[in-house]
Parts: structure tokens; sequence; C-alpha cells
């Protein structure tokens, strides 16, 4: 067990820097170019990346506020990827914004909220990462100044988040008042499923489910999705909802053990309504961005039987998913937000015959979204299948059939993009677009990522000997 | 053998064709892939058939094992039976032809043969699979190439049937996951669970749990196999596909459901094959009568053959679910023989579109005499479908037959004769439709200026019909080669004559 701050916060620490340094460069005198900062931001990203594969040490900090393990370090690894990515793809958006800095500090001053949440040893210390990483996203999804439907997205999200904090801090404070702790490691002895205990717990579960957008507490995801600038759209719908995941999964397995009836029966019924929710929703979509939030929600349907699994697969499935849905949905994004950025057209008609001008990015977004879809041999497929066997050792085979089920509905939307793509005639379809380098390179990354974190079962084999150490 | 080359190869072509521009370096890289395929395949015949003859007669051959997924226990576990090869070599003669009947694809010819490809290896990998992990992969695999292939280059309603096709399929393969994950928890190889398809076979399931995801799998499988009801696919998928994608989905597609049926299904939940057998005779029996008359009231050529495929693999399920070791090699056989008679059926169809751009029967009349060779390939592919001696539909439905009547319940043999029977209409549907394109008086001026098969054209359907006419004169060797695989499965089921 080591204690030493800065190896154990190496990758807080790297984040907060470069949001000093990007302080220092808006304060100083000299005039930055945009493409210089960004640059450097996505150099930095970079290593901040890199660097979480170096050094890694089993720790807590400040009285079991802050641990950290090789899992975690993962898990902020997968994180750091996702962000990268987006800010490699902001860049023909960012390029011309006036506010590049601001959102870099935006942006970063959540991630490190996920950190601290995700490495969280006590209710408060998580909460206060939460707080974290919602606030300054509600600021970011009004980052189009000048649209009305931004700010309409930002007051939504900042309202239903503001809203979950609460229900959050209430099942807390009750959870505390119960147990008389608020440490994870101390929670789990003093549970013992009484009344209140368990209405604590549930309003808990709400507070993560309006996070993740489970159905019921889904209601903000389509508006915001829609009306935030796309980057962080995608920001949303990977990022912050896979760090809540991580949290999770992890306090479900271990806090929240002596309660596993109680909350697999709520999952159930959650990811059942999720699924069904999310995919009847999906296929009435025309926005493509609304499209994707009904879809994520959905998937997330998908990842609560994951979760539901109460094993070690199941924890090793459900960051193997989230890593597999960031390149996936990332891909998905990134060839929208290319569109959106030249042209403002965000609807699934405006795509039709696309491939004849873009057989690039046609095939980007077609293999994104197979990946969504769960078809092999891309990742999303592994993804998927072992999202559902970590459920189905439960035995619960009627959950199972209901998502094999569902599985159809999801390739019947997925597919109505591809056919707009590929089949549909178009008179004037979306001109031929010039790829800058950066997005470039971000899509490279994660057709790479759907293609090989399946196919190399390394990746899951090491995100599961990790997850053994639970 | 390396039978991991099987895969690779298909591989390479596809990646090679990425890298080529415009139809003529890209059909040649596709040729070149399928033709060493195919020299492989036979390759694979001979060196099977080496193996066997020096006495080994251990039951899957070439065998290969790679830990996949070690967590899930999950194999990359490759081998081959008598069965596999079968269906590996039936893949290779419709590949080939299938590339060779596209030579003059004009309209995105790279994303074409790249489909194409691709979905032969989905196939391979499909029936040299010996893990139901990998199995099931490579079923997928094979899906969304032939949606694309259908709604692109597709003709008539496309969307609509590419759409169908691939939801249909795809509930399939969500049933047989059902079935497979059931399979799975229920398996015990020393403490640890496993998909192995050799490891299951010898582990006994639990009965109750048998007949809980038997179901599931069979007819998941069967939907891939037009199982009555689920075939609707069928006709939509064959019609609106282009002529080398029919082809596929009918030769080698269909046949992906009927060795699941068989090898997964039957073969790995013995138990339930039994219990539930009296299900799937009573569909196939309707799906073989009801093929057969919807096929009468057809007029399009494609429909006409798209629902007798439907009739057709009712054959493959009744032999199946006869469940007399006879019967199990005519469902091989019968699956073997639909197709690469379909295939011809369809490549034939499509030379006589592509040339009279109608495939109504009556629009068509008195091609005979101006397009002699494809007139002719066309009788053969419908002399072959109605079962004439001499082609391999006479051996593969006779086997059928004989096997289903060793089976002495008398509600089974009842079945049969029904069965028989739908042969009848079989040769009505066909003679009409042959009767009425080739012969008789050229019903179009236009008719008169028609050129006869290219030389590509010739080659593909030579291939089939030396695949036909070698299992119809000669049908001792595939004989040979797909029984002790069928012994196998017959053994493993237990005897039901006893």
């Amino acid at each position: 067990m080591r204690t030493d701050f800065l190896i154990l916060m190496k990758q807080e620490l790297v984040i907060i820097a470069i949001i000093f340094v990007l302080l220092f460069i808006k304060v100083g005198s000299k005039e930055w170019k945009n493409e210089n900062i960004l640059n450097l931001v996505n150099l930095l990203l970079l290593f901040n990346f890199v660097a979480g594969f170096f050094w890694n040490e089993d720790g807590i900090l400040f009285n079991e506020m802050f641990k950290t393990n090789k899992l975690i370090v993962t898990e902020k690894s997968i994180l750091s990827l996702g962000t990268y990515i987006i800010s490699l793809q902001s860049y023909s958006w960012l390029k011309n914004h006036k506010h590049v800095i601001e959102f870099y500090m935006l942006l970063l001053s959540t991630l490190v909220g996920m950190f601290f949440m995700i490495s969280a040893g006590n209710l408060l210390m998580f909460y206060l990462g939460l707080e974290l990483s919602t606030i300054p996203l509600a600021a970011l999804a009004n980052f189009d100044l000048e649209k009305r439907k931004s700010s309409e997205a930002a007051f939504k999200l900042i309202i239903s988040s503001a809203f979950s904090s609460g229900l959050l801090l209430f099942g807390i404070s009750l959870m505390y008042g119960t147990t008389g702790t608020l440490i994870f490691s101390e929670l789990s002895q003093h549970l013992d499923g009484n009344p209140l205990q368990i209405f604590a717990f549930i309003l808990l579960i709400a507070g993560f489910s309006f996070k993740i957008s489970v159905v019921p507490f889904h209601l903000w995801t389509a508006d915001v999705y829609e009306g935030a600038p796309v980057s962080v759209t995608s920001y949303l719908s990977v990022i912050s909802k896979g760090a809540v995941l991580f949290v999770f999964v992890s306090v479900l397995y271990t806090v929240f053990k002596p309660l596993a009836v109680t909350w697999y029966n709520i999952l159930f019924v959650l990811s059942v309504l999720t699924m069904i929710t999310g995919n009847l929703f999906a296929i009435r979509q025309n926005n493509l961005k609304r499209f994707l939030a009904f879809s994520s929600i959905a998937q997330v349907g998908f990842i609560l039987i994951g979760i539901s699994g109460a094993s070690q697969t199941g924890t090793a499935s459900v960051i193997y998913f989230v890593l597999i849905y960031i390149f996936s949905n990332l891909g998905a994004f990134g060839v929208i937000g290319l569109v959106s950025a030249v042209t403002g057209k965000e609807n699934i008609e405006d795509y039709k015959g696309f491939y004849k001008t873009n057989p690039l990015l046609s095939w980007v977004l077609a293999i994104s979204l197979f990946s969504l879809a769960g078809i092999p041999p891309t990742a999303g497929f592994f993804g998927k299948f072992f999202l559902l066997m970590a459920g189905a050792g439960q035995g619960n085979y009627i959950l199972i059939t209901i998502a094999a089920l569902n599985m159809i509905v999801s390739l019947y939307y997925y597919l109505k993009v591809v056919k707009a793509i590929f089949m549909d005639e178009n008179e004037s379809p979306i001109e031929k677009l010039a790829i800058p380098a950066s997005p470039k390179l971000a899509l490279f990354i994660c057709i790479a990522g759907i293609v090989l974190t399946g196919l190399m079962s390394y990746v899951y084999e090491y995100i599961y000997s990790l997850t053994s150490s639970f | 053998m390396n039978l991991s080359i099987l895969i690779i190869l298909p591989l390479i072509t596809t990646f090679a064709i990425l890298f080529v521009k415009g139809l003529k370096q890209v059909r040649t890289v596709a040729l070149i892939g399928s033709a060493t395929q195919f020299l492989l395949s036979l390759d694979l015949l001979f060196v099977y058939w080496k193996e066997r003859t020096a006495g080994n007669t251990t039951q899957f051959l070439f065998d290969f094992d790679y830990t996949w997924f070690a967590p899930m226990n999950i194999h990359y576990h490759i081998g081959v039976d008598g069965i596999s090869v079968a269906m590996i070599l039936l893949t290779s003669f419709v590949v080939i032809a299938g590339v060779l009947v596209s030579w003059a694809q004009e309209t995105l010819n790279k994303e074409f043969f790249f489909l194409l490809l691709f979905l032969s290896v989905g196939a391979y990998g499909y029936f040299i699979s010996l893990d139901i992990f990998t199995l099931f992969f490579f079923l997928e695999v094979a899906v969304i190439p032939k949606f694309l292939l259908i709604g692109i280059w597709g003709s008539g309603k496309k969307e609509y049937s590419a759409m169908k096709l691939a939801l249909m399929l795809m509930g399939g393969s969500g049933l047989v996951f059902v079935g497979l994950a059931g399979l799975y928890f229920n398996t015990n190889a020393n403490g640890a669970h496993s998909f192995d398809l050799i490891q299951i076979s010898q582990m006994h399931i639990d009965i109750a749990a048998q007949k809980l995801f038997f179901p599931f799998a069979f007819v998941g499988f069967g939907i891939f196999t037009a199982l009555f009801p689920f075939h609707t696919w069928v006709p939509d998928g064959h019609s609106s596909a282009p002529t080398a994608a029919s082809m596929f989905l009918a030769g080698i597609s269909m046949k992906l459901g009927g060795y699941g049926c068989l090898r997964v299904a039957t073969y790995l939940m013995p138990d339930a094959a039994h219990y539930y057998s009296w299900v799937i005779i009573l569909l196939a029996t309707i799906a073989i009568i009801y093929g057969a008359f919807a096929t009468m009231m057809q007029k399009d050529l494609k429909y006409i053959n798209a629902y007798s495929s439907v009739s057709h693999c009712g054959f493959v399920l009744l032999g199946i679910g006869m469940l007399t070791q006879t019967s199990i090699t005519g469902a091989v056989l019968q699956m073997v023989s639909h197709g690469l008679m379909t295939a011809l059926f369809f490549a034939a169809i499509g030379m006589i579109y592509s040339r009279t751009h109608t495939r109504m029967v009556e629009q068509l009349g008195g091609l005979l005499k101006v397009i002699p060779f494809i007139s002719t390939v066309f009788v053969i592919a419908g002399l072959c479908s109605l079962g004439l001696p001499g082609f391999s539909g006479f051996v593969a439905e006779m086997t059928v037959f004989m096997g289903s009547w060793q089976n002495p319940d008398q509600w089974y043999r009842f079945a049969t004769i029904l069965a028989c029977a739908s042969i009848v209409v079989t040769a009505v549907y066909i003679l009409r439709a042959t009767g009425k394109t080739v012969m008789g008086p050229i019903t179009d001026l236009h008719y008169h200026h028609l050129t006869d098969a290219t030389w590509n054209e010739k080659i593909a359907t030579g291939i089939l019909i030396i695949g036909i006419v070698a299992i119809g004169i000669a049908p001792f060797w595939i004989n040979q080669l797909v029984t002790p695989g069928a012994e196998n499965i017959f053994q493993h089921l237990g005897n039901v004559l006893k």
C-alpha cells in the first residue's frame, strides 16, 4: 500500500496541470492561434493517456477518501482515451471558435471530477466528484452560444442534474443516518436491509439512473443530446456515462453486496424498461443526435443486464463494453460532427446518397453503427455477447430472451441509417467533405478500436484479470 | 492440413480487392481468390479421404484448438468431419460460380466483390467451427453482407426485402444465442462451463434444460433454413437479390441453418431432439407441401425457385427430424444437392433476365432456339430440382425418403408419404415453367437478337453442373464422405428403432 500523493493521483494531477497551462495561456500576453492550442492540448491528453500505463500502484489517500488500484487506473485511462478522441474530433468545430481555452478548461474539470468520483472511497467524495463533473457540463452544453436550442439543452441538463443530485444527497444522508458512516468499506458491514436503508438505496439508484439515463429517468437525454454541440453530446453519451457506470458497478458489487437481492430485482425491471423504451423511441427519430440519444438509452439497458450478473464476469464485461462503446459511439459521432460542422445537416434524410459523395465516411459510420448493433466481426458483438452472458449467469433466461428480441429492434433502426446512406437515392446529397488530420486520426483510432478490441482477446482478458481482486 | 487457411485466404482476397482499382482488376483478384479456394477445398477433400482410408477414425480431423477468450472458456476450435467437408465443397463451388456470374458487375464492383467474398468468409468459418461461440460468430458475420448485397444491388422492392431478411436472420441468431447461453450454463467441464462441441457432446446435459433450450436453438437455426412459418424472408430476399447474392443466399446461407440444426441443436441436445421430433416433422411436412403449392402459383422465375427452395429445404428438416442414420445422411446430401441445384437455377435465371429483362414466365418463350446453352442449363437445373435420376436431387431426396421410412412410427410414415407426394407437384411447376420458357414459339421479336452464354457464364454453370452430375451419377463418394458423420450423430441420438 503506497500513500505517495504524486504517484497515486498522477492522472488527476496531469489533467489539473493541463488546466493550469491553459489558464496561463489565457492570461498571458501572447496571442495563441486556435490550431496551436488544439494541437498542444491533444498532445498533452495523449501524454495523459500514455502515462496511465506506467507507475501504477495501489493505494489509499486522505483517510480512505481517495483510493486507487490498477483497475481504477485502467478505467481512468479508458476515459482519457475517450476524451482524447473527442478532443481530436472537435478540431473542425473549435478551429474557428472564440472560446477554445474555456471549452477545454470546462471539459477537463469535468474529467477531473469523474476521476475523483471513480476513485472515491467515501460517499461524500463521490458526491463531490459527481458535482464537479456535472456543473461544467451544463456550461459546455450551451457552448454554441448563439443557438437557442443549446441554451435550452443546458437548462434542461442543469435542472435534471440538480434534481438527481438532490435525490442522491437525500439517499446519502439517509444512508448515513441508518449506518453511521459514509466510508464504503465500512458501509457494507452496517447494511442489514431495514426499510429505511432500502429506501435510501433506491434514492441512490435513482440518482445514478439519472446520470446514465435509465428509463424512467431518461427524459432529459434526447433534448440535451439534440441541443448540445456534437462534441459535447458525444462527451455526455460516452465519457460521463462511462464514468458513472464504472462507479455504479463497483459500488453495487462491493458496498451494497448485502442488498444484492433488492438491486437484482430493481435492475431487472429497469433494464427491461430501458431497452424497450430506448429502442422503440429510437425507431421514430429523424435527427441523428436524438436517434443516438435513444440508442444510447437502449445500450444502457443492455449494460444493466451485464451489471445484474453480479460476478467478476459482470464487472469485466461492463468495463469492456464501455471501452467498445466509446469507440463505436465516437466513430458515429465523429462522422456526424464533421458533417454537422460543415453543412449543419443532422437529419437521417440528409444522409441519403451519402455513400456516393463520401464513401470513406460512410463506411466509418456504417461500421460504427454495426458495432453499436452488435454485429460481428466488430467489437460490439463481443461486448454485447459478454454482457448478456454475464446476465445469463444468473439463470434468468426471460431477461436474456427479451434482450435478444431487443437486439432485432435495435438492428432495424441502425440498418435504417445504413439504408439511407447506401441505398436511397438523393438529388442533392451532402457534398464531398475534406477531413482535417486530427478528426481523421480520431476516426482511425475508433475504427481500429472497433476491429481490434473484439478480435484481440487480450483486451478482455486484461480487464478480466484486473477485476479478479474484487 | 491447416484449416484456418480456409478463412484466411478469402480474407486476404477481400483485402486485396480494397487495394485494386477498376472492374478488370477487381474481378481478376476475386476470381484468383475464389479459384484458389476452390482448389483448396478439393485438396481438402483428397487429404481428408487419404486420412480416412489410412484408417484415421478420429471424429474430427485436422483439429486445431486455440484459447480465444480464456475467462469465458471460449476457444477458436476448428476441425472437419465428412459433413463439414461436403459443406465446404458446396461453398467453394457456389462462390466461384457466383464470382464468375457477376463478371460484368458494373456499379460499385469493388464493394460488390468485397461483400460477396466476405460472406464466404463467414460460411467457411461456420462450417469448420467446433466451438459453438465461434460458430455463432461466423453465423452472424454472414448476415450484414447479405443485407447490403440485396439492398444496394438488388431489384424490385429491394430495401424492404433486405431489411426483412436482415431482421429475420438476426431474430434467428438472437434465438440461437439464447439456446447457446442456456447450453453453456448447463455444461460442466471440470467445474468450468464450455462452448466446445466435442466436450458438450460427451456430457449429459440435464433433460429439462435440453427441453427448454432445444426450441430456441432449433428454431433459431431453422429461420436460416426457411423453417415454416419463418420462411417469409426467403421469397422476398431471393427475388430481390442480384444473381450472385441469390446464389449465395440459397446455395450457402440457407445451409448454415440446416447444418446448425443438425450439428448444434440435434447433436448436442439428443433427448430434446427425440422429444420434439414430431414438431419438426410437422413443420417440415407443412413447409414441403405448402412450398410446393405456393410455387405453383408463382409467375416470376425467381419466386418459383425461392418457393421451391422452401419446399426443398423442408426435406432437409424432415431428414433431421426423422432421426435415423439414413435420413440424416439424406438431409446432408439434400443440403449439398439443393445448394448446387438452386445456385445453378438462379444463375440461369440471372442470365435469362440480363438478356430478356423479364423474369415473368408468360412473357418468355422459345428461348431454346435463340440461347440454347442457357436454356439447357435452365432445363438441367429444373430436372435436378424435380429429382430426375442422374442428378443430385434424386440421390438426396431418395435417401431422405428411405431414411424417413425407416422410422417405424406410423404418423411419421404418413408424413413421409405426404412429402413423397409433393414431388408430383414439383414436377408440375418445374415442367410448366421450363416448358413455357424454353419451348414453344418465341414470344418477343427482340429475343431473336439475344446472345448465348459468355465464357465466364459457361464455366460458372459448368462447375455447378459437374457437381450435380458427380453426385447424381456416382453418389457413393459423397455417401461415404457423409455417412460416418451422420453415423456419429445417429449413435449419439440413440437408436430410435429400438
